[in-house]
């Protein structure tokens, strides 16, 4: 036999769980999980990150489902604006005879 | 005390609760309690031996958090009935011997393999279920109470042993013999849980009658096995007698391990 299973770990796919409290205006990663599906994950994200509480809403996503930005491309990806006040409406003044801007 | 003020729906009435009131359970209502108390507090002891072992560190943490609901209901049951011979939940708990508990068979049986301790988690959360949806309407208002608060965490453990009966029954050759297997094992401790006696007949509009139980359970439990794609097995009853205090050798075991530390050191606080 080439591969035994090496055990349930293996088996059991990674879920990034997103958790909305509420009184939370948006869902904010919690942290992540393994379990067999994605009904699984929802319960066990349950019991880990909500303690049961009622009104919360739960997301989880397959991990493999998420594209993750290049931290090494950090640099170029998130350049910030600086030195292009050109982007920014303040840069432009205001033409004479435009009136209530 | 504003304590008795606090058993209100919608108002969680802790074990606390209950032995800083003025309560005194009769003695045939501390008796009952004391069957429900045991049945909770015996499951919750099996379920604790699977911190640190269970199949994934999710399941650990699930099988904790029932056993712990668990223990909360039986604290709650306990210190019920505890008020009608001047005791605390810890005497019952601990100062009891195995012909003073009351528990079913079903909840001594061991633990087993992941599927063993599915299936009876399956049959026990189902049948509380309807037991404690029933026992809303007790007339006696401390009982009613904590089965408000129990009903809704036995919801839960119903959710929880359902979704790992389907996926050990639809899941490989060998999860499905297994959970096969564990089925036929506890099924003939089923019949023990809805024998209607003389205690229950007693504490009419109290008790609830479990034989009124099973036509609900039978319906919502055989659901779940047609969707598993598993039978409902077909065995003879095993003989019982928990509510009486006769026991199968499995109890005195847990007992003993339980009880150890108090028995070691009557008196102690902690």
């Amino acid at each position: 036999m080439a591969q035994e299973t090496t055990g349930v770990s293996a088996a059991w796919p990674l879920w990034e769980v997103f958790v909305r409290s509420s009184r939370g205006l948006s869902h904010v990663h919690a942290g992540s999980l393994h379990a067999p599906d994605a009904e699984m994950a929802v319960r066990n994200a349950r019991d880990l990150y909500t303690r049961r509480n009622e009104g919360v809403s739960l997301w989880v996503v397959p991990a493999s489902a998420i594209i993750a930005s290049d931290p090494d491309a950090k640099g170029q990806f998130f350049e910030s604006p600086q030195g292009k006040d050109y982007r920014h409406a303040t840069y432009y003044t205001k033409s004479e005879g435009v009136k209530h801007l | 005390m504003d304590s008795a003020t606090r058993i209100t729906p919608g108002n969680a009435l802790r074990p606390e609760d209950i032995a800083a009131s003025e309560l005194h359970a009769p003695e045939d209502v501390a008796e009952y309690a004391l069957r429900l108390g045991d049945d909770a507090l015996i499951l919750a002891q099996r379920l604790g031996w699977w911190i640190s072992r269970a199949p994934e560190l999710e399941e650990d943490v699930a099988l904790a958090n029932i056993g712990l609901d668990l223990i909360g209901h039986a604290r709650s049951f306990l210190t019920y009935a505890g008020t009608a011979w001047g005791k605390t939940e810890d005497d019952l708990a601990y100062w009891r011997e195995e012909t003073e508990f009351r528990s079913a068979h079903i909840v001594e049986q061991p633990n087993g393999d992941f599927a063993d301790t599915i299936a009876r988690q399956l049959i026990v959360s189902f049948f509380q279920y309807e037991l404690y949806t029933a026992l809303l309407e007790s007339s006696d208002e401390t009982i009613a109470a904590i089965a408000a608060k129990a009903v809704k965490e036995v919801d839960y453990h119903r959710d929880h042993s359902s979704q790992w009966v389907l996926r050990l029954g639809l899941g490989t050759d060998e999860s499905r013999r297994r959970m096969t297997r564990s089925l036929e094992k506890i099924w003939p401790y089923v019949n023990e849980l809805f024998v209607d006696d003389e205690l229950v007949e007693k504490l009419d509009g109290v008790a609830v009658r479990p034989s009124s139980l099973k036509p609900a359970f039978d319906a919502k439990v055989g659901a779940v096995l047609a969707e598993a794609e598993l039978q409902v097995p077909e065995v003879q009853p095993a003989p019982g007698g928990g509510r009486r205090g006769q026991h199968s050798e499995h109890l005195g075991y847990i007992l003993a391990e339980m009880q150890v530390l108090a028995r070691q050191h009557p008196g102690a606080t902690w």
